[in-house]
């Protein structure tokens, strides 16, 4: 790239040809203030918050839209642009349901840390706020349109990281919203509830589901066992709502906070995640061996789930029928735990503590349970965990270490990768290739099936046979693979599709201000756990040796189908278009 | 009576509009035939030469717009014909299509070969559905003649069609990247800016967006530009239509040369105000215009005499209010027409709007303060030079040119 000179406030400065005015204002430590803009999503200039002057122009320019040039001089801090900036800000605010004492964004808002930085203490404007009520009636989602600032970054997370456009424009002039089609309950739309949309507002219009009182009165009930498992994806981000350095790895600290929150056992769902391994290596075995349906696709995420039941039903034979590894781990804490520990069932009460809002929807699901119990009894996300880690008061960063309970706390490194796209596919590969070589693999990482890129395609070799792979997260690629499945035109024998960009690490329950930058810290803290690790394949997990040798049988035997498979079914949406 | 002139207006009831072979009995496509044995680029020099400025608002100089829009590398383009006319107070162009279809037409097929474009695109609002017949058979004909369709009059690759887009009502669809959206389909709420239209319009596509008039204008200047530059003063060629309206005693479309005074427009051909009265104030260009006192009548009909009286041609339309209508009355109405058509998604101009309307209620209420008054302008102010579309920019022109022109109206009582 060329490189161009421009000054900004009067600063000279030598950028590259293409940046916008707001990244150049960067380059001199100037954030100049945006509401609308997101760095993953298209730019669409709706706020006007970040209006500069442009010496030259008769208008004031939008510096997240506006390119540099050479010879350009902008100034951010002139008494015009801050004068307009405020009053764009107030008018946005006049029209704002403003009650952060009680919102879920307190604190962590966009909208709020504006009007803080403009001191707007003395708002000119009437409040014109239509009060609409809030949909509190899905599962995982609850929408407040009068807290909505039309910014459309939800709109774009959905249509642009998952292809799906549930949520949209509607309506014009001050009766302008975003909202879902006819203002339908999300979950009768096309939305697959990966929260995408929750993580990209930046107010509280759009949260997920808060189940923390549900959690705070298991704990509170003396006759409960109340036990917890925490997916790979978290012990990479919790560290962020804390302020710790992005994507730190915090496993020990958050057993630790877990464990002082009062949950009676600490476990982990990378325990389960190589259950899942076993299950569904197992499975690919049998499908390649005697002919069922192929590609065989991975099943692990919810949201990618509900994708194939609501826009590809017809393909549902190509999901691996295995259970996620929440679902597994739920599985066995209300059958194999039970029989372990001594403790009724009935009294056990389980927590998954999960990147994923969908994760709620998944264990909702009637077939999700035995004997009239749910397997998973409440989901949390990451920002509910650490908003109950905040309300206990504990200095998170500063915490001691602990360790997983047994006899579900031991994760291998194929385990821990499950958080991060195509982590799933290796760790299948790493126990599919040695079941079926009956050969040691040596080299245990799967370059091929790494790193952020929309869609990887491999071919392994085993044992002479070669077998074509690929992996998709994100459902706007996921859809490009489902289409050519469908059409039958792909070789794949084995795929893995994960719904949100980056896998679960960029899911749609994880800390606000979720970056594709802080998404591959996160992916490469996940392989540092890996590698950290004695043990990197599933069929090497003791604990998984020991549900199998005492419980379960073999994989995919007569009891991980009752416990551990499930069966997918068309579901209806209220509109088409 | 004389006064106006016929350059645009040559062919009005001068044939059947639903033939064109009387069409060709009196010339048409001369200019056509002419146009194919030219280059693009003089074609684009001889528009420029008669200073021809875009009539649906912007005034852009449309000679340049041809040359850049030539420039544009992509062999896929797209000429536009912006047959909105959603301004109120404007009904020039509606004149037009009525009229003279066809010279409509060949305008958009003498674009079509400069720009070397193979689609052209007519969209018109919905409330003129009663002449899409007309538009239906101009371009049923013209495919049947030759003047569409492939190897037009026999020129090797001059394949071109012309397709009828109606709008669905909305004011915005006038502007340029929400019209393009509405014929895609989608919903009519404008694009960001970059990228332009002339590079990235209509599917993506190289498009050249031109007003009905503009494109009108373009036979008979190839035929006889030096009639047309015959007209109007050195610095200002030509002849335009205007819409007068509002409290005249023949509101009409008459075709002026430029140069022309607000007064003789208004007096001799709009017949003047009815009952005689006062002129309260005189609108510009449709509602997104500026207004002036009836001080402005001496004002020659110029881009640039109008410019410094404070005010523009714009669409062309002139909207005379007489002493009945008060001028907060007339800004209240106007206001009415912003909040209703604003598509809403930027917020400058979709809170902008909602709080100038309570203010202004508070205006006419006489219940205002000064601080009242400042806010007034400071959003209209930042509606003008942070929205997004040239809607929002300029819906509050009148409301900041009546804080000029008559300051007595917001005093605080
Ligand atoms: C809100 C808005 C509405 C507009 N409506 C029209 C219209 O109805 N007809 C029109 O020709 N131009 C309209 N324009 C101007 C067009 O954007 C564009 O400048 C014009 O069609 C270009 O053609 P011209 O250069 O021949 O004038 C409108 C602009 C705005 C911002
Ligand atoms: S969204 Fe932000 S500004 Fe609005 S109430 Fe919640 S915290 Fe306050
Ligand atoms: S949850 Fe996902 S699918 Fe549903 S609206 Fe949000 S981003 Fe779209
Ligand atoms: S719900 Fe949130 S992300 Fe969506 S438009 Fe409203 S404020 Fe923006
Ligand atoms: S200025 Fe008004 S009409 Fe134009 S994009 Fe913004 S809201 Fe829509």
């Amino acid at each position: 790239m060329a490189k161009i000179n421009i000054k900004i406030n009067n600063i000279p400065l030598e950028v590259e040809e293409g940046m916008t005015i707001l990244q150049a204002a960067k380059l001199i430590q100037v954030d100049i203030p945006h509401l609308c803009y997101h760095p993953d999503q298209s730019v669409r200039g709706h706020c006007r918050v970040c209006s500069v002057e442009v010496v030259g122009g008769r208008k004031l320019m939008p510096a997240c839209a506006t390119k540099v040039w050479e010879g350009m001089e902008v100034f951010t801090n002139t008494k015009k642009v801050y004068d307009t900036q405020k009053l764009l800000l107030e008018m946005i605010l006049a029209n704002h349901k403003q009650e952060c004492l009680t919102c879920q964004r307190n604190g962590n808002c966009e909208l709020q840390n504006l009007s803080k930085r403009f001191n707007l203490t003395s708002p000119k404007l009437p409040n014109v706020v239509e009060k609409l009520p809030v949909e509190n009636n899905a599962t995982c989602i609850v929408r407040d349109l009068s807290k909505c600032v039309k910014c459309g970054r939800c709109a774009k997370a959905c249509r642009e990281f998952q292809g799906i456009e549930a949520i949209s424009y509607t309506g014009r002039s001050s009766h302008f919203k975003v909202m879902s089609a006819f203002g339908e309950n999300l979950e009768k739309t096309d939305c697959i509830l990966c929260g995408q949309c929750t993580a990209a507002c930046p107010v509280g219009a759009l949260v997920e589901k808060d189940d923390t009182d549900k959690v705070y009165e298991a704990l509170q009930d003396p006759t409960k066992h109340v036990i917890v498992q925490v997916a790979p994806a978290v012990r990479v981000a919790l560290g962020d709502a804390f302020g710790m350095e992005k994507a730190s790895i915090v496993t020990s600290k958050m057993v630790t906070a877990l464990r002082r929150l009062g949950f009676d056992q600490v476990f982990d769902t990378n325990f389960a995640a190589d259950v899942t391994i076993m299950e569904e290596g197992t499975e690919l075995l049998d499908r390649v061996q005697n002919g069922g349906t192929l590609p065989m696709i991975t099943s692990c995420s919810p949201g990618w789930i509900n994708f194939m039941e609501k826009h590809y039903p017809d393909q549902l034979a190509h999901l691996s029928t295995t259970k996620s590894p929440q679902q597994i781990f739920g599985a066995l804490s209300k059958t194999y735990y039970p029989k372990v520990s001594g403790i009724d069932a009935k009294d056990i009460v389980t927590v998954s503590i999960m990147p994923c809002t969908a994760k709620k929807y998944e264990a909702a699901r009637p077939e999700m349970g035995r004997d009239g119990m749910k397997d998973v009894d409440i989901v949390l996300t990451t920002r509910e965990l650490s908003r109950m880690i905040a309300t206990a008061g504990f200095d998170f960063a500063e915490l001691p270490d602990d360790d997983f309970d047994a006899p579900m706390g031991i994760g291998t490194g194929a385990g821990a990768i499950f958080g991060a796209t195509g982590g799933v596919m290796e760790a299948a590969l790493r126990t599919v290739y040695e079941v079926a070589t009956g050969k040691e693999l040596v080299k245990v990482e799967f370059n091929d099936v790494r790193g952020y890129e929309g869609i990887k395609e491999s071919e392994v070799d085993l044992n002479g046979t070669k077998v074509r792979i690929a992996v998709a997260h994100g459902l706007k690629n996921a859809r490009v693979i489902m289409d050519a499945v469908r059409a039958g035109k792909c070789d794949y024998t084995f795929i893995e599709i994960m719904a949100c960009p980056g896998g679960c690490i960029g899911g749609g329950g994880q800390p606000i201000k979720t970056t594709v930058d802080i998404k591959k810290m996160r992916m490469d803290a996940l392989y540092d756990i890996d590698e950290s690790l004695p043990l990197r394949k599933s069929h090497e997990n003791p604990q998984v040796k020991e549900v199998y040798d005492n419980f379960l049988g073999k994989p995919c035997g007569h009891l991980s189908h009752d416990l551990l498979h499930t069966t997918y079914q068309k579901v209806d949406k209220k509109y088409t278009f | 009576m004389t006064k106006t002139v016929t350059f645009m207006t040559r062919n009005f009831n001068k044939y059947d509009v639903m033939s064109i072979d009387e069409y060709i009995a009196i010339g048409g496509f001369t200019a056509l035939k002419r146009a194919i044995t030219m280059d693009g680029e003089d074609i684009a020099r001889e528009i420029a030469a008669c200073q021809v400025k875009g009539r649906g608002g912007a005034a852009y100089d449309m000679g340049k717009k041809w040359s850049q829009a030539r420039s544009e590398k992509n062999p896929e383009k797209v000429i536009v014909c912006n047959a909105d006319e959603g301004e109120p107070c404007t009904f020039k162009d509606r004149t037009l299509i009525q009229n003279d279809p066809f010279n409509l037409l060949e305008g958009m097929i003498i674009a079509g070969y400069t720009m070397k474009a193979q689609n052209g695109y007519i969209y018109m609002r919905e409330e003129y559905s009663h002449l899409r017949p007309i538009l239906l058979n101009a371009i049923k004909q013209a495919n049947e003649k030759g003047y569409l369709g492939k190897n037009i009059l026999g020129v090797e690759g001059f394949d071109y069609q012309i397709h009828l887009y109606s709008g669905a009502g909305a004011y915005v669809c006038g502007e340029g990247t929400a019209l393009v959206e509405s014929i895609e389909g989608k919903a009519g709420r404008p694009r960001m800016k970059p990228p332009y239209i002339k590079q990235c319009g209509l599917y993506n596509l190289p498009t050249c967006v031109q007003n009905v008039e503009s494109l009108s204008l373009v036979a008979g200047i190839l035929n006889n530009g030096d009639t047309y530059k015959s007209y109007g003063p050195a610095d200002c060629l030509g002849t335009k239509l205007v819409s007068v309206a509002g409290n005249v005693n023949r509101p009409g479309v008459y075709e002026i040369p430029f140069g022309m005074t607000v007064r003789e427009i208004i007096y001799d051909l709009a017949g003047g105000v009815q009952g005689d009265r006062d002129i309260r104030l005189i609108q510009f260009g449709g509602a997104s215009g500026k207004i002036a006192p009836a001080s402005v009548l001496d004002t020659p009909y110029t881009y640039d005499d109008l410019k410094g009286a404070g005010v523009g041609v714009g669409s062309g339309a002139i909207l005379v209010v007489d002493e009945r209508t008060s001028v907060i009355d007339f800004l209240t109405t106007t206001q009415q027409f912003f909040s209703h058509e604003s598509c809403g998604q930027c917020a400058p101009c979709r809170e902008g709007n909602l709080h100038i309307k309570l203010l202004l209620q508070k205006v006419k209420a006489g219940t205002h303060t000064a601080s009242d008054v400042k806010l007034l302008k400071q959003i209209a102010e930042t509606m003008m030079i942070t929205s997004l579309c040239g809607l929002g920019q300029a819906a509050q022109s009148a409301l900041l040119a009546a804080m000029k022109h008559f300051p007595q109206t917001f005093e605080v009582k």
